[in-house]
């Protein structure tokens, strides 16, 4: 008899807790367009927007997979900085922009395996990797490349067969492993380019990515039609196929995963090279948005980045998230930014208005499930 | 001791408690009364509401109804602290101490001595010394961290903590299930000297051989009632048990004509990491097989091993003609398939839907091209539901908001949708409700009897359950584990619960 309202009840929840994040956004965007009038609502604001949003945007979308499946990832802006330092130093050198390109999306894919290597315990195999690449640099120019790779394979079987021998498995929360990779790969960034900005000669269409053309010439630059494909794909991959389906049942809970046959140990390795490839792609957007390579950039973006997943109404502890929530949550931030330059404010206020928005939306999240159960 | 009791004033008096908990009703009608200096003894089945009724004396539920009186007062307990400070002391199965703190910081935890926001290390450290003579073990090191410790002290520590608050009721849940045969011995005299302090102990346990020595008065729960209360004396384990189950155990566990098929899974001398030591089986078609044994002989570590959960170091297992210890992955497409003995912690995804875990291990097939959408997997999941009787809102509900009982329908209904030949089962009916164990002993029976009319084959099953009368009412042969050791079955007619119990606790054994 209780029934049918209690349905319509939770029918009523689960419609507010999809249009959460969204209602928020109308609510946020409603008030500065109230506030600052017709500059803010003008469409070529809102494609400058739209543009602002994409290289979080991106990230966030990888890094909604990773905190689904109840990890994390704080070396983000390592990351860019890194693939926007790599994609530069490879266009300097001529390559073509889709070589260097690749090449970007490859140093995000890199450290995602390096990452999810480390979180199902093969650090031993990590550390191998990184030493064999080491020699393979410093043998190059003194016995040659033949030699060269020789050794660093030698050094590679070596290094797995200590790693067997003495470490196994040790297994590393995704916290530790990526607070590492937060200020090794920004190292590293910074080593490659000397400690300097990285100025590619010419970016050929990578220029073009994150181009704000105001001639109306398209809709909306390519960057952010790469943000929607790639949005779209990403939700459709947790939505419909079983590597989703995995992702979210590892998140709710690794035990019942693994009791069910979910190879958990390669669907994490997945979950982080997909989760950080999508930074490479960022670092894309970002190296087209700057023009150079810069290994300072991108700097506090992964702490955004969480904060977009949040706002969108993903669970830190895992089992709840999804491409939407974060997309509108990465809008959120884009908005309160642009709004607040456009009033005038500070930049001290938009951080504070941020901060604010941050926890007002985890806590109403924490009170919607407060009701459901 | 127990005469004397009768004409004293109550220690603990609840009358006529109740309590709901959604649409399950835990509690109604509940009756306890306990004396000065006596052990009470807390029995009834899993289910039962003896943890509700024990979280509600603690104070960590409030009743819905009824009312409660310590030493005759009202005693309306609104946290468990509140309970502590007026001198409840509950002592759970899993305990509850601090592993990083040393002995004597965990007995005096949040009664720390101090002066303003210090601590005054030497009255803590006399207090806490105090109190660990008061259980009977002045030896006991106080800076030692309490992860260090065996389990039996670490209960000792808790007991310590009881003692050093002042506790006049202390209640013991399932107090020797993680002990040995002379731990247990020990934990006996602490109490019977407790008593003689004046204390008043609840004594909750399994173990009817246990209640009957060391209890004066018992109170029997059942289907959230009080049964029965009396003195132990006047009473025998058999009159405890009717009043526990309530009816005739052959009504509960339904058995139909058995064929017992080819052999399916067969284990030769398995040992894993630590546990199980040796364990040889071999399981046929058509058939349940029980393991029987204490909690700690490695019952779940030997389906876990065998599932690929945990390692085997030794031995082989073979499932059909194939041979060797594979991942659960592997074990799934083998067609075996698990139901884990802690649902929240392992067993289900909480937060996600009856279809999400219930086509977990199956996701492929549901929809063309290897996709999985929503409707195919709720498609998927109704048949199951239905067969399983489960009750719910639809296959989209979240598991978490389901009963216990139907929460381990779900867990059971995954094998069924994985369609797999071998079931392993360990304490499939634990923590739920009676009218849904019934149900899954009648579907345990199902499944093993097959349906020829259908073409349904008969499918194996090595069930694990700490409860004998469920073992010796489901299943045909039994086998009895020991310390690590699984010894050769018995055919279920060949045994009754004391031959098992003999065997279980190691104590028919020549030394």
């Amino acid at each position: 008899m209780s029934e049918n309202p209690k349905k319509k009840n939770t029918r009523l929840l689960f419609f507010m807790s999809q249009l959460g994040p969204l209602l928020g956004l109308l609510l946020v965007w409603s008030l500065f367009a109230l506030l600052t009038g017709e500059d803010f609502v003008k469409w070529g604001n809102q494609r400058l927007m739209l543009l602002q949003t994409a290289v979080v945007g991106t990230a966030a979308v990888g890094a909604t997979l990773i905190i689904i499946s109840g990890g994390i990832d704080l070396s983000v802006g390592s990351t860019i900085a890194l693939g926007t330092v790599v994609t530069a130093m490879f266009l300097q050198a001529g390559a073509s922009p889709t070589l260097a390109a690749l090449f970007g999306i490859g140093t995000g894919v890199a450290v995602g395996a390096a990452v999810g290597s480390m979180v199902i315990g093969h650090v031993g195999r990590v550390a191998a990797a990184i030493l064999s690449i080491l020699t393979a640099y410093w043998c190059w120019d003194a016995i040659g490349p033949f030699l060269a790779i020789i050794s660093a394979v030698g050094v590679l079987a070596l290094g797995c067969i200590l790693n067997e021998l003495l470490l196994k498995k040790v297994e590393l929360v995704p916290f530790i492993v990526t607070l590492g990779m937060w200020g090794g790969l920004r190292g590293t960034a910074k080593g490659l380019g000397d400690n300097q900005p990285i100025y590619p000669d010419d970016l050929g269409w990578l220029g073009g990515l994150m181009m704000n053309s105001s001639d109306g010439g398209s809709l909306l630059p390519p960057g952010v039609w790469l943000l929607i494909v790639l949005a779209v794909v990403m939700a459709g991959v947790l939505r419909y196929t079983r590597f989703g389906r995995h992702v979210f049942a590892i998140g709710s809970n690794e035990q019942t995963a693994r009791l069910c046959g979910v190879n958990v140990e390669r669907t994490k390795l997945m979950i982080y090279l997909v989760g950080i490839g999508c930074a490479g792609i960022a670092a894309l957007l970002q190296l087209s948005y700057l023009s150079i390579g810069d290994p300072t950039t991108a700097e506090g973006y992964e702490l955004k980045v969480i904060a977009a997943v949040v706002i969108g109404g993903a669970s830190l502890s895992g089992g709840e998230g999804s491409i939407r929530g974060t997309l509108v949550g990465a809008l959120i931030m884009t908005v309160v930014d642009n709004g607040c330059t456009r009033l005038g404010l500070d930049n001290w206020v938009q951080e504070v208005v941020t901060g604010a928005i941050i926890v007002a939306a985890v806590s109403l999240d924490r009170l919607r499930h407060r009701r459901q159960a | 001791m127990s005469d004397s009791t009768g004409s004293s004033k109550p220690r603990l008096r609840m009358e006529n408690v109740a309590k709901r908990f959604g649409a399950t009703e835990a509690l109604s009608g509940v009756d306890l009364v306990v004396f000065s200096g006596e052990v009470h003894a807390l029995t009834g089945e899993n289910g039962a509401g003896k943890s509700t009724l024990m979280k509600i004396l603690a104070g960590a539920h409030s009743p819905d109804e009824g009312g409660l009186w310590l030493d005759e007062e009202p005693y309306q307990p609104k946290t468990p602290a509140h309970g502590r400070r007026a001198g409840v002391a509950m002592i759970y199965q899993e305990l509850s101490l601090a592993p990083h703190l040393s002995v004597m910081e965990n007995i005096l935890l949040g009664v720390e001595p101090g002066v303003g926001p210090f601590v005054r290390w030497k009255e803590l450290r006399n207090r806490a010394k105090m109190a660990i003579s008061r259980v009977g073990r002045p030896g006991l090191p106080l800076d030692e961290p309490v992860a260090n410790l065996s389990p039996a002290e670490q209960q000792l520590v808790e007991i310590a903590r009881s003692v050093a608050i002042g506790s006049r009721i202390l209640i013991l849940d399932e107090p020797t299930s993680s002990l040995g045969q002379e731990d247990i011995r020990a934990l006996f005299s602490l109490v019977r000297s407790l008593k003689e302090e004046g204390q008043s102990i609840i004594y909750i346990s399994h173990f009817l051989e246990e209640v009957f020595e060391i209890s004066d008065r018992y109170t029997v729960l059942r289907d959230g009632k009080s049964v029965g209360t009396g003195t132990t004396e006047t009473t025998s384990i058999p009159g405890m048990i009717d009043l526990m189950v309530g009816r005739k155990v052959e009504e509960l566990y339904p058995r139909s004509n058995r064929e017992s098929g080819e052999a399916i899974l067969s284990l030769s001398d398995v040992a894993g990491n630590d546990l199980p030591r040796s364990a040889s089986l071999t399981l046929h078609r058509g058939e349940v097989l029980g393991i029987a044994g204490l909690v700690g002989a490695g019952r779940t570590e030997l389906l876990r091993s065998i599932f690929g959960l945990d390692p085997v170091r030794k031995g082989t297992v073979r499932v059909g003609h194939l041979d060797g210890a594979l991942s659960p992955t592997k074990r799934w497409r083998q067609g075996v398939g698990m139901v884990s003995e802690s649902r929240s912690r392992e067993g289900l995804a909480m937060n996600l839907s009856i279809a999400d875990n219930l086509t977990l291990p199956r996701l492929n097939g549901l929809f063309p091209l290897g996709l999985v959408t929503p409707g195919s997997q709720h498609r998927a999941s109704l048949p199951w539901m239905e067969k399983t009787r489960l009750k719910c809102q639809g296959p989209g509900q979240r598991v978490g908001d389901l009963s216990g009982g139907n929460q381990q329908k779900v867990a059971l209904a995954r094998l069924l949708h994985a369609d797999v030949d071998v079931l392993l089962l360990d304490e499939p009916t634990r923590g739920i409700d009676v009218g849904s164990k019934a149900q899954i002993y009648e579907l345990i029976d199902l499944l093993a009897t097959g349906d020829k009319a259908q073409g349904i084959e008969p499918k194996a099953i090595l069930m694990v359950s700490s409860y004998l009368p469920e073992l010796l009412g489901t299943c045909d042969r039994i086998a009895v584990m020991c310390r690590g050791k699984l010894h050769p079955a018995h055919r279920v007619e060949d045994v009754d619960e004391h031959r098992i119990m003999v065997e279980a606790t190691g104590s028919g054994e020549t030394p």
